[in-house]
């Protein structure tokens, strides 16, 4: 008995330290949200804020740019992940290898690059802000998309697909009604992957720029003013929208649990 | 038809992803300071590189924090991984939502809820490394966690009991079984939480002491600035880390390959 007691103890430095430095944080920021600068409870912070024609411009600009770059990623690496996953490449998983590369490389550095290649085109990157800042965006997330989409294509029953065509589907049908339901959870996973970071990744532009209007931003010019109360709210509605996506994707994986079953 | 546009697609995509690296590889052996005006060959921005003491300093720094945290996160989480494994359901459960925080949260929120807990909270000086180590640990911990947890879930569990049987105690059989098995989680983990590290850049932005630099901070700082011998002494560090990251990648494809064999 008491050898197997030894086993859980080894969890109590772990549970300690989440508690103390993932939730504890957590609950700093809520208590900072709610209060003013005199430490008395109040949601004055959070009417300012949806009050401010700048901050909720910013949020709706950061959606944009994260939905068009998710899209864009998907449109890339969907048929990318899917040519190299049932193609008739021999060595798939080293030539997925390659895609995937350049996310071990500091995105900071593969950004600089970019943005050398993107003045040498463009001569002035002031002309096309946003598309400039999609290029960047959908460049440093694509390797994050493709992993994913990868997965759950290559796992995919080649046998499925035969029998989709034994039964007079064209090659339209198939794909519409057997590969792209089937491959659902890897978009679910390569999205959520992708839209969040976008949203928030407000390095990439203030590298292109020096200036900015994304939602991680706000938080960065907050915390340059020492402003917690305010960069707090921006931190709990992230947090809140964080929790929608990850409820979304988990319904959606729960659908993929029974369509499996199903088979 | 088809596979000719396949191939296309491929190779833009391809060409997308590595055309800036591989413009700037080549022109990191130039003493031009701008790429698509041609001078001539020059080891120039290499030596600026090893032998600028600011830039030095910052590698060896930058590389340095990653080791450390990902030795400081592969212990908590492996500890941590085995403990929940063996813990009551419902503890195992708790663990691994507070697991899940960091790995789905905006690394925006993650550094600025830290360093709200640390320096505003907790009233810990940024200066003694402290909120930065924690902070990172923070991040690289969850993903140890997952990386080891399928380890032990594959692992035999008779063999555990076995070594009790036949005279270890507990932490005896721990050490020459249970971890033996894991192994390979517990170095990808490792790896992963090197790679974050590396890469990271919001956390250490909100919590690094001001005279300590990574890569990332210190990339986006000098992107900023106007010193075009520091900045071209960065396309020579990119050249070095791309080609480190292909080494790494041809080495893992190689062991692989050789395990597969033994097998």
């Amino acid at each position: 008995m008491k050898s197997n007691n030894l086993r859980k103890q080894l969890a109590i430095p772990y549970a300690i330290f989440l508690l103390l430095f993932v939730v504890l944080p957590l609950l700093v920021v809520i208590y900072y949200g709610f209060t003013n600068g005199d430490g008395q409870p109040s949601f004055d912070n959070f009417i300012n804020f949806f009050k401010n024609g700048k901050t909720v411009g910013t949020l709706i600009y950061s959606f944009a740019i994260a939905i068009i770059t998710t899209i864009v990623c998907l449109a890339l690496a969907y048929p990318v992940a899917l040519i190299i996953a049932k193609g008739a490449y021999s060595k798939k998983a080293k030539f997925l290898m390659i895609f995937v590369l350049p996310m071990w490389i500091n995105f900071t550095l593969r950004i600089t690059a970019l943005k050398e290649v993107l003045t040498l085109i463009e001569g002035n990157l002031a002309y096309h802000q946003f598309l400039n800042t999609i290029i960047c965006m959908v460049y440093d997330f694509l390797p994050f998309m493709m992993m994913p989409l990868y997965n759950s294509l290559t796992k995919l029953d080649d046998g499925l697909i035969e029998a989709a065509r034994d039964l007079g589907a064209g090659k339209r049908q198939v794909f519409f009604k057997v590969i792209l339901p089937l491959s659902v959870p890897g978009i679910v996973s390569g999205v959520t992957m992708v839209f969040l970071p976008s949203m928030t990744n407000y390095v990439v532009l203030d590298m292109i720029y020096n200036s900015t209007y994304i939602m991680g931003s706000l938080i960065g010019s907050y915390f340059s003013a020492y402003d917690w109360h305010n960069g707090s709210v921006i931190s709990i509605v992230l947090l809140l929208i964080i929790l929608a996506i990850t409820y979304l994707s988990n319904k959606y994986t729960e659908d993929d649990g029974t369509a499996a079953r199903v088979r | 038809m088809l596979k000719f546009f396949q191939h296309i697609f491929i190779w833009f995509v391809l060409l997308f992803l590595y055309a800036p690296i591989l413009i700037l590889m080549v022109y990191s052996f130039t003493d031009s300071t701008m790429i698509g005006t041609i001078k001539g060959f020059s080891m120039q921005n290499y030596i600026t590189l090893f032998t600028t003491p600011e830039l030095v300093e910052m590698i060896i720094g930058t590389f340095t924090l990653a080791i450390g945290v990902a030795v400081l996160s592969t212990i908590l989480g492996t500890t941590g991984a085995i403990g929940a494994f063996y813990s009551k359901r419902r503890t195992r459960g708790v663990i691994e939502m507070a697991n899940q925080i960091p790995v789905i949260n905006a690394d925006v929120v993650t550094g600025f809820s830290m360093c709200i807990l640390m320096i505003v909270f907790f009233k810990v000086r940024k200066e003694t490394f402290l909120p930065l180590i924690i902070g990172q640990t923070a991040l690289c911990t969850p993903f140890v966690y997952l990386s080891v947890l399928p380890r032990l879930k594959q692992m035999d569990h008779q063999l555990y009991e076995a070594a009790l049987d036949l005279g270890c105690n507990a932490s005896m059989a721990l050490r020459k079984v249970v971890i033996p098995q894991i192994v390979p989680g517990i170095i990808s983990g490792f790896m992963t939480a090197i790679t974050l590290s590396l890469d990271d850049y919001f956390i250490t932005t909100y919590t690094k002491p001001a005279t300590f630099d990574t890569i990332s901070t210190y990339v986006v700082n000098a992107t900023k600035g106007a010193q075009t011998d520091i900045k071209t002494a960065l396309w020579a560090l990119s050249t070095v880390i791309f080609v480190l990251v292909a080494l790494y990648v041809v080495a893992q494809n190689v062991i692989a390959k050789k395990e597969e064999k033994k097998n």
